[in-house]
């Protein structure tokens, strides 16, 4: 398939936040926030990020952004790679990325009347004269709908989907080429919510505009993306076609996920995936899969061992198809077979092996 | 002409801009009655530092004897034809003295203020903006300047520049005013690296640094401000602070030397002869309250007007 270089080029992200402890505050453990994660952004798609809260979305939206610093990995923006780039260096690259945040009430400063907010970009990166900024600023509220008189106005006189206009304002007065929008409607009221998806939606269209979309509600993800990447624990679980995932799901996860969306017609019954357990603590991660503990296949499969040994690579099923487990696509046969193994490795050791009949037996879904 | 005019329009936007949120909270202060009344105090505390020498009917240092020895040897009461407030027992008129020692007090309230403002708001943002051990090391810093008795460090200061220049300059003032400044620039330094602290971890903060804004620009134009109004309440509550600072201080004799008085000074030699002449303590005393309430009212003022969220609420 022959097509324009992907905007952004994700390669083996991580972020591991340091816990500190003790009277001495010595590092005594590790957030591991985001644990090698990859991915790529096409020029103007949106790309959705979902998970429960705490698997690292948020984080990787503020390491594209360069606002944390990554522990390792690679991010290429346009062709550059992002990680090496340093204060100035940064700072054009800083003008093509922008961010909308989740809290429309702390993301604006509350003693900056919003029709400097809105302009600050302008003014830090010197485009055009004061008559053209403020021209330009004027422009921008308007076409997210903001009234000319509303710029001397200060961020509390406004509403929560006022105020989400404003950062959508001044994000976009920039002209970025990408937009990472942290759960941008998820503090809305529902009614707002679907104003505000229309208004990114829109703005899409007439701008060109790149989003990584951040949330965790599937069905605003569905609303709004071109490929969704499902994450949990701070690694890509699955990666698809918006479509072609909502239709079938590979992993276990997206599976026990999408089961949980609530379907609008009472008439209508599915088999519910329940998950048992809690998120792990990203601090004490699983071993392996991230999954394996709380996994529905992996107990039907009779609870292979290479789930808590190996990590699944993320790969392709076909037709862009991501997912990273043992049991799915090529990887199926490795993964039965190093299962088969293991098993018999066990059996080896010890007579009363945990039931291996049952995996061969899975070894054809 | 083309340039001409896009440099006036952007001579034209600047002061507009940073006017907005200042004539609003300007605005907003005059509609609160006990704030006009510390303004005006305020107002009337300045003119009198000033002008008072000026407008004052004696110098501060003359003497009026003939009026003391026509009175018995005794200081002229209230209301004694050409001493309005009367004289001490030297015959020196006690308004004059008053007015001088305004401009006294008003010198030491700002004095002192712009001392504690450029030591405490400096330390106080570096160590709130760039934590770690950088903050670790400042604040104990604080704490020893914090736990150090601040009397005995003026007289202990007093005391060994007592005959040099830096202690006799401007009347012996100047070594008050470093003096109260270095034990007192504490709390505005806590203050503010509080403010940094809480206000640096905010969401406006990271959408700054998204769009590109320099360390120094978030500080000075985004995390200041935003903490200002605490800041400035602090400063306007830490005058009345300073002139007592200043009046107890002249009480037990440091600074100030005579023939120059501060109202402090002229409370302790007016208290030898207090039951007798009660005015020579008490005239003083009500400029010192009037000067206090009129700062306290204004700050707390300031406080309301300067937070927009409270505009319309009372």
């Amino acid at each position: 398939m022959i097509e324009a270089a992907p905007l952004v080029q994700v390669r083996d992200l991580v972020k591991h936040f340091p816990v500190r402890g003790g009277i001495l505050q010595r590092t005594v453990g590790w957030v591991q926030a985001v644990d090698g994660v990859s991915f790529e952004v096409r020029r103007g798609e949106t790309l959705g990020l979902v998970g429960e809260s705490g698997c690292g979305k948020t984080t990787v939206g503020r390491l594209l952004l360069r606002l944390i610093e990554p522990t390792s990995g690679s991010i290429r923006f346009d062709g550059v790679e992002l990680t090496e780039l340093k204060g100035a260096a940064l700072r054009p690259y800083r003008r093509r990325m922008q961010i909308i945040f989740q809290d429309p009430y702390a993301s604006l400063d509350p003693r900056t009347p919003i029709g400097d907010s809105i302009g600050e970009g302008l003014r830090i990166h010197s485009l055009g004269n004061g008559a053209e900024r403020r021209q330009k600023v004027r422009r921008m509220m308007d076409l997210v709908g903001l009234m000319p008189y509303h710029a001397r106005r200060y961020p509390h006189e406004f509403s929560g989907g006022q105020r989400q206009r404003i950062g959508i304002a001044r994000a976009l007065v920039l002209e970025p080429d990408l937009v990472v929008c942290d759960e941008p409607v998820s503090a809305l009221d529902v009614s707002i919510q679907a104003q505000v998806l229309n208004l990114l939606n829109q703005l899409q269209r007439e701008l060109g505009l790149t989003y990584v979309f951040v949330a965790h509600n599937m069905g605003v993800v569905e609303h709004i993306s071109d490929r969704v990447a499902v994450m949990y624990l701070g690694r890509i679980a699955e990666l698809a076609d918006r479509r072609e995932l909502f239709r079938h799901q590979e992993h276990p996860y997206t599976q026990a996920l999408m089961s949980a969306i609530p379907i609008p017609n009472p008439e209508l019954r599915r088999q519910r995936v329940i998950l048992r357990g809690d998120v792990p603590s990203p601090v004490n991660p699983p071993s392996g899969c991230r999954f394996h503990p709380r996994c529905q296949l992996r107990q039907e499969l009779g609870g292979p061992a290479i789930c808590a040994d190996l990590t699944p690579p993320l790969i392709e099923l076909g037709g862009g198809h991501l997912c990273a487990c043992h049991f799915r696509g090529a990887g199926a046969e490795a993964g039965t077979r190093a299962a088969s193994e293991a098993a018999e490795r066990a059996a080896a050791t010890s007579p009363a092996g945990m039931a291996p009949s049952r995996v061969t037996s899975a070894s054809g879904s | 002409m083309a340039t001409n005019a896009a440099v006036q329009g952007r001579a034209a936007v600047r002061p507009r801009q940073s006017a907005g949120l200042w004539s609003d909270a300007f605005g907003r202060l005059l509609k609160n009655r006990l704030a006009i009344l510390g303004l005006v105090l305020v107002t009337l505390l300045l003119l009198a530092g000033i002008f008072g020498p000026i407008v004052a009917p004696w110098p501060y240092q003359v003497q009026d004897l003939q009026a003391v020895f026509a009175n018995g040897n005794r200081p002229l009461p209230p209301l004694s034809p050409n001493h309005l407030l009367g004289t001490d027992q030297l015959g020196r008129d006690l308004f004059s003295r008053l007015l001088d020692g305004a401009r006294i007090s008003v010198t030491v309230a700002f004095v002192v203020q712009i001392v504690i403002l450029l030591i405490g708001v400096p330390i106080g943002a570096v160590a709130g903006w760039f934590g770690g051990r950088l903050d670790n090391a400042l604040m104990r810093l604080t704490d020893v300047i914090y736990a150090f008795p601040d009397l005995l460090f003026i007289i202990l200061l007093s005391v060994a520049f007592r005959e040099t220049f830096f202690g006799k300059a401007l009347d012996g003032l100047l070594l008050v005013f470093v003096a109260i400044g270095l034990t007192s620039w504490v709390t505005v330094a806590r203050l503010v690296r509080g403010q940094l602290l809480s206000l640096k971890e905010t969401e406006f903060v990271e959408a700054a640094r998204a769009i590109g804004v320099s360390d120094r620009r978030i500080v000075t134009r985004h995390l200041l401000p935003n903490g200002m109004g605490p800041i400035i309440v602090a400063i306007t509550l830490g005058i009345p602070g300073a002139i007592l600072a200043e009046a107890t201080l002249a009480y037990i004799g440091i600074g100030v030397q005579p023939p120059r008085a501060s109202w402090g000074s002229l409370i302790a030699e007016g208290q030898k002869f207090v039951r007798s002449e009660p005015h020579l303590v008490v005239f003083p005393a009500i400029a010192i309250a009037l000067a206090l309430i009129g700062f306290t009212f204004l700050g707390a003022g300031l406080r309301d007007a300067l937070d927009p969220k409270l505009k319309g609420k009372q």
